[in-house]
């Protein structure tokens, strides 16, 4: 009799066999709360997209890219979310390379924190003051005679880019400095030893070893980028030439009341950053993705 | 040459020739410098003092990729994203060699560490000792004037160890290049080198042949290091000659002098655990354990003061006997100690 009931496992064990035990019951809470404010949300405002005011399901969609003051939007935002997004990291990469020889790297980290921690709209308030045509800036360009009059970077397209920047850089910096410092510094040396000279090392070793952690970076920040609202709105010109896309939804939303065209924007939105992910992604798979460590040891 | 750390002194005044064609192996315990100097001379660590030149050509302001040495990590620190082929051929692809002579260079390079046919993989399919002879065909294919090696041999289990250990003396013949071995393990050092440098605390203590270090070194810490584990302290009674006696308690040893003895100042015997038997005379101890070691026993005994004695002997002596542990006079040596 005991031999028969040895032969079979209880379930408690065929559960943990397949990875499901008491430790798999804390990942509830989480999964509750994703369910109820992404997933939720989101199927709902699926949902919503293809019920308009007026029309067949796909009515918002057409208004949508009927209409070029919508669907410019799109350009708009990625005109402003790539430049955003590609000068980050092409700035992020040599400093952080730099910044990885440092001894007191956590001093700077915090001053890099920052402006992750201030918030948007406080930045927004800064740069209105010091971009603005009474501003710092603008004062000191004509004191030296380098502009003609005070110089327009506050309410059109640079303002919201500086913005951008500003709130963007921190976290592409971060990320990549953390890309960099998990290859193996024996790498570097090897390859100095073996003759290649500081371009040649940054080309063969350091940027191929790189690349896929660069393209997450990139995704993240652009990410980041693409959702922009308070910026532009603030700092920008949200009637015309930084008019993007969260700000056409949110007039949908809230001075139109159409929560309906509003949602058909919102998954739009969506949908671009997936398309960007989707080829960003590809693009990594083209490249070596395994260890950055030189060696078993 | 010097390095120093801040206010440490990693290396003081370290001054070596090399002759070309040479092994040398750098030896010496972890913390010793040995590693520091090896990273001077390829010009990884910048050095604080001294000048170190090749030929008639002053090499220590020079930047590392300047000096056109071949080095070999620790950890092989082989490109990860880079087949093997792409790996050797590194350095010939860094100095702009053309495509051909690259190809067959690297061919040869490969043949000569037998992997002839693992060209395609990646340095992460390989097991450990095909990665450490992969780095070392990237050291040796640009035909370097030196070639560094930086305890190439620690991630390896023992059976390859000793396989690689032949294998980098056989490619250093057929090369006929000079090689710089740096290494904690005195085996490794004394089966490798043409001469030995053993270091410690950053200063050179003794340079020799194998066998010179092995039978006669120069200094208490290198005996230490090269297997003269027993050490007993007394005072000198007498001194002729090269010979030295010292007793220790109510005992008389002898063994070679070295180094500045008088009668009465203090010294220290040093001998192999296979000088010391068992005998009717010699050190009192008390033995502690016997380990069975094949052909013969080797046993852990304890002498009066506290001092542990490593022997050897052919049958098993049971744990708490009271023995006279005999030193062959012969092989024997006695240092100066400052009291």
């Amino acid at each position: 009799m005991s031999d028969v009931a040895s032969d079979r496992l209880g379930l408690r064990q065929r559960l943990s066999l397949r990875g499901l035990d008491g430790t798999t019951l804390l990942i509830l809470p989480a999964l509750l709360l994703l369910l109820a404010i992404f997933v939720y949300p989101f199927l709902y405002g699926l949902w919503l997209s293809f019920a308009p005011k007026a029309g067949g399901i796909f009515a918002n969609y057409a208004t949508f890219f009927g209409d070029p003051f919508q669907y410019d939007t799109i350009w708009t935002t990625l005109a402003l979310a790539i430049p955003v997004t590609i000068i980050s990291l092409v700035v992020a990469v040599p400093v952080a390379l730099r910044v990885r020889l440092l001894k007191r790297q956590r001093l700077l980290t915090t001053i890099l924190v920052l402006p992750v921690s201030l918030g948007t709209v406080l930045v927004a308030q800064g740069l209105l003051n010091y971009l603005g045509p009474q501003g710092w800036f603008s004062r000191v360009l004509m004191l030296l005679h380098l502009s003609g009059g005070p110089a327009r970077l506050t309410h059109n397209y640079w303002g919201v880019f500086a913005s951008l920047l500003i709130t963007g850089f921190p976290f592409t910096f971060l990320l990549t400095l953390s890309y960099i410092t998990g290859i193996d510094p024996a790498l570097e040396q090897a390859a100095a030893t073996h003759g290649a000279n500081a371009w040649q090392r940054f080309r063969h070793v350091f940027m191929p070893l790189l690349v896929p952690g660069l393209a997450v970076a990139f995704l993240l920040s652009f990410v980041q980028s693409f959702a922009v609202f308070p910026s532009a709105v603030l700092l920008g010109a949200p009637a015309g030439p930084t008019r993007v896309i969260s700000v056409a939804a949110y007039q949908a939303a809230f001075e139109q009341y159409d929560y309906s065209m509003a949602s058909a924007i919102a998954m739009i939105m969506a949908a671009v950053q997936l398309v960007v992910v989707a080829i960003i992604l590809g693009a990594r798979a083209l490249f070596y993705r395994g260890s950055t460590s030189g060696g078993k040891g | 040459m010097s390095r120093a750390f801040g206010t440490f002194n990693a290396l003081r005044d370290v001054s070596l020739t090399i002759e070309r064609g040479e092994f040398i192996a750098l030896l010496g315990p972890s913390g010793c410098g040995k590693s520091t100097a090896l990273n001077c001379i390829a010009g990884l660590l910048a050095t604080t003092g001294g000048a170190i030149y090749v030929d008639e050509r002053r090499i220590d302001r020079l930047k590392p990729e300047d000096r056109g040495f071949g080095m070999v990590f620790q950890n092989y620190a082989l490109f990860p994203h880079m087949n093997v082929r792409a790996n050797v051929g590194f350095g010939l692809k860094m100095r702009g060699v053309a495509k051909d002579e690259l190809k067959r260079r690297v061919d040869a390079a490969l043949e000569l560490v037998r992997l002839g046919n693992q060209g395609e993989k990646l340095p992460g399919q390989l097991s450990g000792g095909q990665q450490q002879r992969v780095a070392i065909a990237r050291a040796i294919v640009i035909e370097p004037p030196l070639v560094l090696m930086d305890e190439p041999l620690s991630n390896l289990d023992a059976k390859l160890r000793l396989e690689m250990r032949a294998e980098i003396r056989r490619i250093h013949n057929q090369l006929g290049g000079t090689t710089i071995y740096v290494t904690h393990d005195q085996d490794e050092a004394l089966s490798l080198a043409d001469r030995i440098v053993v270091l410690r605390d950053g200063e050179v203590r003794q340079v020799g042949g194998p066998e010179e270090l092995y039978a006669a070194p120069a200094h208490l810490d290198v005996a230490e290091f090269m297997g003269f584990r027993n050490r007993v302290t007394g005072k000198v009674t007498g001194v002729e000659g090269d010979r030295a006696t010292i007793s220790v308690g109510d005992t008389q040893l002898s063994g070679k002098a070295s180094g500045a003895l008088q009668p009465g100042s203090a010294a220290a015997l040093v001998a192999r655990p296979d000088d010391l038997t068992v005998g009717a005379t010699g050190i009192k101890a008390s033995v502690e354990s016997m380990e069975y070691r094949g052909r013969e026993f080797v046993g852990l005994a304890r002498a009066a003061d506290g001092t542990e004695l490593v022997f050897h002997g052919s049958e098993r002596v049971a744990p708490g006997t009271a023995v006279s542990l005999a030193v062959d006079p012969a092989r024997a040596i006695v240092f100066p100690v400052s009291p």
